[in-house]
């Protein structure tokens, strides 16, 4: 029953680019045999193209008003036609297509927030847990305050301060995932300085920023990653949340968290208005939450399922 | 049928309270919580229907469903000839309301009245500042402490309000809600007990209501005033379950939690209409939604430009979208149901072929502006985001390019209000006591530039024919002149007036003498429920 | 022990001298004010305005302004809220107790069910048990909460009309508040069938609020007994011939506790975080929506307050698990 794997990250040494192929090969043995991961792969990947090509797919423009059309109804339903697949809103916007160009939001809020917070998080880690001291004092007790707030809100709280609008929703995102990442890097390395390899670098003349960044951060990679992904899917989420709230995205942009937030007046109504945008947050979120599963697997089953 | 099931529980459940206590108790789903229970710091509506409606009087009280004033705690009044002398008669007999904290020892007097007034006005009253940041804002924007020169108590029942100018909308103004009468006694009795800031947690008034408890942002409870000057309630138990979210009070209306609730989403009305447990009631509201031009910059400085822009926006699509039907296109600045409203007034006719035409005659040529939407909804305006929107689509097809502009609400109104704004802001305004200078003087006199003027316009001949209504008492000679400011606002078109909203009010059938009020509050006096 | 304690607490204080400097900060930043708001569409003078501020304090210098701040801190005292005037310190704990019975009920409601799937879905792995709880349990993960708590409400209350639509009771139930706690009171006020209401008013918002949790105890209790299971000890017992009820009771399930502990302990923000969302859906009457009403009435000293009170609420849960994970462990005590 003991299903540890070959592969351990903490072991692997940073050499040539065969043993690498090697991990690689390895890594996607593993995750290709977790079938939720491949499917959540594949979404994502279906979500890219849909967002890359939205104009192309989209019937309609996100923002064109048909203005003999509100609030109709789904196709398959009574009242319904072909012409609006999913429906219209209140002022006559196709859903499917606002569904459509919604995604590019998603995906955007997605990526830029993950690297917001990976590059602050990892940087202050690193500073952290490579110089120790007063520095690893200050940084981990602001890491500390950060997280004595609950996340959503110390965002809404932020996105007040900044002004309600995407861009800052996503500042305010990036800033209270980050001290997660800040923690676990500062952890890893931690645990890799003392190592032999870290020494031997040292030894061999390595400047600070080398040793950092080249020689102990690649082998700190593997909790990172899987810790991205999970931000990945709460950026989604909270960006949802603080749209629903009035604090994200303002209309008329298709976010759907805002989309649904415009949407709440109908709920007795127009329920596909309320239903369609919820369910789109939900499937992508689904998706990426598989593949971080199946990434953690891979990477390293020792990590705590959380 | 799963409903009827559930139906019979919420009867069984009406049957068990009918079992506790034979008490008719009406539920109110309110829209919010009040700030406090004095009314007269305080402006917003809410606070006030559970205030000054429920636990007080005023001198003299807007009839229930109307916007004509009559005698409530003063049972006649007279006016000098200068019109710079008020004489009220007070009523005899009239007993404050004995609560768990307060049992009154004598009738409502004079001193309530200079008391309650002059609390607001004397800054060197205890009671100015009886908490730390209270304000009269309401007394203040009325300019009562200008136009008030003296309040003179002539005996225990006769009071003599002493003004600095004639105002013709004055005793309009004693029946708003900050004229409300609170209680000396009780004033005095916290005065002495060093709690000056229960007045505005435990009140005390001579209303038909008496204040039982309130659990903050859940609920308040009021117990019908047995000793009330106008009689007994019909209904016992009055109770506002505070219901923030409007879509939840629909269903809290369908469910049968409550028997009333205010502002339903426009969305919703269909389905509320065809419930037979509920009936719904509407009136026009005495507001105004508008479009206001900044008339002091390029090209909006020319009317002929505002004309033109004003006949590219297709007002009926925004009654359509965005009030889901429940308003009326706008026309004049102020609402139908006001005294002096023209009815001869044409509006621009929605035609974009006309208005491309007429901003090229204009010179105006690939026009980009600024158009400010409000971040809230307001009882004129449901939605203005969407209204914006649809502006910018309207806009679009005359060539006038529009950057849809939005910030936090209280930016909003203090930009707004700036003098050097760039853009048209979308606004609105409520009417306080039904008088047309609440609008037209208020909204778009010269003296208002720079503030409630959000058009930034000062017209010459308006301005004096409006200033000119104010000073004169017959209405009917005001109803002239107003109606002639009316037709110079058409023609210089400093906004484009957008819509009155429609005021809607479901109801169970089971109440009965609920009557809407044009000026927005919401009564429970005289209300009746079956069992 | 104490010595641990003692220096938990100490480790403490200048997080806690942060927090205020970030409640503080954040709402002197805000931007917009309430003397504004409260005016509306009337407007107020400048020179009004301009008084009812300096009558808040706001201005004076900032430093001046902070250190009154935290000698009002130190006596107790966070301030009055600017729109009712009351003190902030009444107004949170008259809503608290609302919200720590909807998170009680929640975290409870997480516990009892996540940890028995958990295990079993461990011990049964790979059945079809397994795949299906934790199936659930990704799509509770992936849910945007505020969104399932309106389908809830669509379905159960609109449609089928089993649950009330919000609030904390019915209202034909009136009795004074004792504890705050709904379920204490309408079972102390001995009134027919108000604790039943408020059971009945409960339901569809803790099923909200719990969703996450549940969805991460379950999966965390999973991973941390699968793990204990390969451990030497337990294969050991089992080689023993220990009944398999046993190992996992007794073994296992012991040493797979302590990171779940942990995890329900990290629950508490993310409750917090969840019960702003279902408040605001479910209109709750407890510091999650009022939270949110206070920012956006710009009321300073309620957000102010609030914040801080919600960051000591949060460090004070951590606290417990800190120690209750050294009691469990007694290995970290002497890190």
């Amino acid at each position: 029953m003991n299903d540890r794997p070959s592969f351990d990250t903490g072991a692997v040494p940073v050499a040539g680019e065969a043993p690498r192929q090697h991990a690689l090969a390895g890594f996607w043995f593993h995750f290709s045999e977790n079938r939720g991961a491949v499917v959540g792969l594949a979404i994502i990947a279906a979500l890219v193209l849909v967002a890359l090509f939205a104009p192309l797919i989209a019937p309609h423009d996100p923002g064109e008003q048909f203005r003999d059309a509100l609030l109709a109804p789904p196709a398959w339903q009574q009242g319904g036609s072909p012409r609006f697949l999913l429906g219209t809103d209140a002022v006559g916007r196709d859903i499917l297509s606002r569904l459509i160009y919604g995604s590019q939001f998603s995906l955007f809020v997605g990526v830029v927030v993950v690297g917001i917070a990976l590059a602050v998080g990892v940087t202050t880690g690193l500073i952290a847990g490579y110089f120790g001291g007063f520095a690893d004092a200050m940084i981990m007790r602001v890491m500390d305050i950060i997280l004595s707030f609950p996340s959503l809100v110390l965002a809404i709280v932020l996105v007040a301060v900044l002004g309600p609008g995407l861009t800052n929703a996503m500042i305010a995102i990036a800033l209270i995932l980050q001290p997660h990442f800040a923690r676990l890097t500062r952890a890893a390395v931690l645990a890799e300085k003392s190592r032999e390899y870290v020494t031997a670098a040292r030894l061999a003349g390595a400047g600070r920023l080398r040793l950092m960044f080249v020689t102990i951060l690649p082998n700190c990679l593997a909790p990172l990653i899987v810790q991205a992904t999970l931000s990945f899917s709460n950026a989604i989420l909270d960006a949802a949340a603080l749209g629903f709230l009035g604090m994200g995205a303002q209309p008329p942009t298709p976010e759907w968290g805002t989309m649904l937030a415009e949407a709440r007046e109908f709920i007795l109504r127009a329920w596909w208005v309320v239903t369609f945008p919820g369910l789109a947050i939900l499937i992508t979120v689904l998706a990426i939450n598989l593949v971080g599963d199946g990434l953690r697997d891979a990477l390293d089953p020792r990590l705590k399922r959380s | 049928m799963v409903r009827k099931t559930v139906f019979a529980a919420a009867s069984v459940a009406a049957m068990l309270l009918a079992g506790t206590a034979s008490a008719k108790t009406l539920i109110y789903c309110s829209e919010g919580s009040p700030e406090g229970f004095d009314p007269a710091p305080y402006t917003a509506g809410t606070t006030n229907d559970a205030s000054s409606k429920t636990l007080y009087n005023r001198l003299v009280e807007f009839e229930k469903g109307e916007t004509t004033v009559v005698p409530a705690l003063a049972e006649k009044w007279e006016v000098s000839d200068d019109g710079l002398e008020y004489t009220f008669h007070l009523r005899k007999g009239v007993k404050f309301q004995k609560t768990s904290f307060f049992t009154p020892t004598r009738e409502f007097n004079a001193d309530d009245v200079l008391f309650s007034f002059n609390r607001q006005r004397q800054k060197d009253s205890p009671w100015y500042q009886y908490t730390s940041g209270v304000a009269w804002d309401y007394f203040d924007s009325m300019d009562m402490p200008n136009l008030i020169k003296d309040i003179v108590k002539v005996d225990d029942y006769t009071v003599k309000f002493v003004l600095t100018r004639p105002d013709a909308p004055f005793v309009a103004n004693l029946a708003m809600d900050f004229a409300s009468i609170l209680s000396k006694e009780y004033a005095d009795k916290l005065e002495a007990a060093n709690k000056k800031a229960d007045i505005n947690l435990a009140p005390i008034g001579t209303g038909p209501f008496a204040f039982v408890a309130y659990q903050k942002d859940a609920v308040i409870r009021y117990a019908a005033h047995p000793d009330y000057w106008g009689g007994k309630q019909p209904i016992d138990n009055l109770v506002f379950a505070i219901t923030t979210d409007p879509a939840v009070r629909v269903q809290k209306l369908k469910a049968g939690e409550c028997q009333a609730a205010p502002y339903p989403p426009p969305a919703d009305l269909a389905g509320l209409r065809a419930d037979p447990k509920l009936k719904v009631e509407e009136q026009a509201g005495l507001n105004i939604a508008y479009l206001a031009y900044n008339t002091r910059m390029a090209p909006f400085d020319r009317p002929e430009v505002r004309r033109a822009l004003n006949q590219a926006i297709n007002k009926q699509a925004i009654i359509d979208a965005v009030f889901q039907g429940s308003g009326q296109v706008a026309k004049n600045p102020i609402p139908p149901t006001m005294w002096s409203y023209s009815e001869s007034t044409v509006d621009d006719k929605y035609d974009p072929e006309a208005a491309k035409k007429a901003l090229e005659a204009a010179g105006v040529k690939g026009l980009k502006m600024k158009v400010w939407a409000m971040p809230v909804s307001r009882p004129y305006m449901p939605n203005a985001r969407r209204t914006a929107e649809l502006i910018q689509a309207d806009f679009a097809k005359v060539g006038v390019g529009v950057e849809i502009v939005s910030m936090e609400w209280g930016e909003y109104l203090k930009k707004a209000a700036e003098v050097d704004r760039d853009g048209a802001v979308i606004l609105g305004w409520t009417g306080d006591n039904g008088d047309p200078d609440n609008f037209l003087g208020v909204l778009l006199g010269c003296a208002g530039v720079g503030n409630n003027n959000r058009a930034q316009w000062c017209y010459k001949p308006f301005d004096e024919i409006v200033l000119k209504a104010k000073t004169l008492s017959g209405q009917a000679e005001r109803a002239k002149l107003y109606e002639e400011a009316q037709a110079i606002f058409k023609e210089q078109a400093p906004w484009a007036t957008l819509a009155h909203s429609t005021v809607f009010q479901p109801l169970s059938t089971k109440v009965s003498g609920y009557k809407m009020d044009p000026l927005g509050s919401h009564r429970f006096d005289g209300v009746d429920i079956a069992d | 022990m104490v010595q641990f304690i003692v220096g938990r607490l100490l480790y403490l204080v200048p997080t806690l001298i942060g927090i205020t400097i970030v409640a503080f900060g954040f709402v002197r930043v805000l931007p917009g004010d309430p003397v504004l708001l409260m005016a509306g569409e009337h407007g107020v003078s400048p020179e009004r305005h301009a008084a009812l501020m300096a009558q808040f304090g706001f201005d004076r210098p900032l430093w001046e302004q902070y250190l009154d701040y935290v000698t009002g801190l130190l006596q107790g005292d966070l301030g009055q809220s600017i729109i009712t005037k009351v003190p902030i310190a009444n107004e949170f704990f008259s809503l608290f107790p609302a919200t720590v019975e909807l998170s009680v009920c929640a975290i409870v409601v997480a516990i009892v069910i996540g940890i028995p799937a958990g295990v079993l879905a461990a011990v049964k792995r790979g059945s079809w048990f397994d795949q299906t709880s934790m199936g659930i349990a990704l799509v509770g993960y992936s849910m945007p909460i505020f969104w399932w708590g309106l389908l809830l409400i669509i379905l159960f209350s609109g449609i089928l009309q089993w649950t009330p639509v919000s609030g904390r009771i019915s209202l034909i139930y009136f009795f004074e508040p004792v504890t705050g706690f709904m379920l204490i009171d309408s079972l102390l006020s001995g009134e027919k069938g108000a604790f039943a209401s408020a059971v009945q008013h409960l339901i569809l918002p803790t099923v909200v609020l719990a969703t996450i949790p549940l969805a991460v105890i379950a999966r965390q209790t999973r991973s941390a007994m699968l793990e204990v299971l390969g451990e030497d000890y337990v294969r050991t017992a089992r080689a023993k011939g220990l009944s398999p009820l046993r190992v996992v009771g007794m073994h296992a399930l012991r040493n797979a506790m302590i990171p779940v502990i942990t995890t329900i302990g990290l629950q508490v923000g993310v409750l917090l975080a969840g019960a702003i969302l279902t408040e605001t859906i479910f209109s709750w009457p407890g510091i999650g929506k009022w939270l949110i009403d206070s920012i956006f009435r710009r009321d300073y000293p309620a957000v102010q307050g609030g914040l801080l009170l919600v960051a000591l609420v949060v460090m004070a849960v951590n606290l417990t698990v800190d120690l209750l994970y050294g009691l469990v462990n007694p290995r970290i005590r002497h890190r």
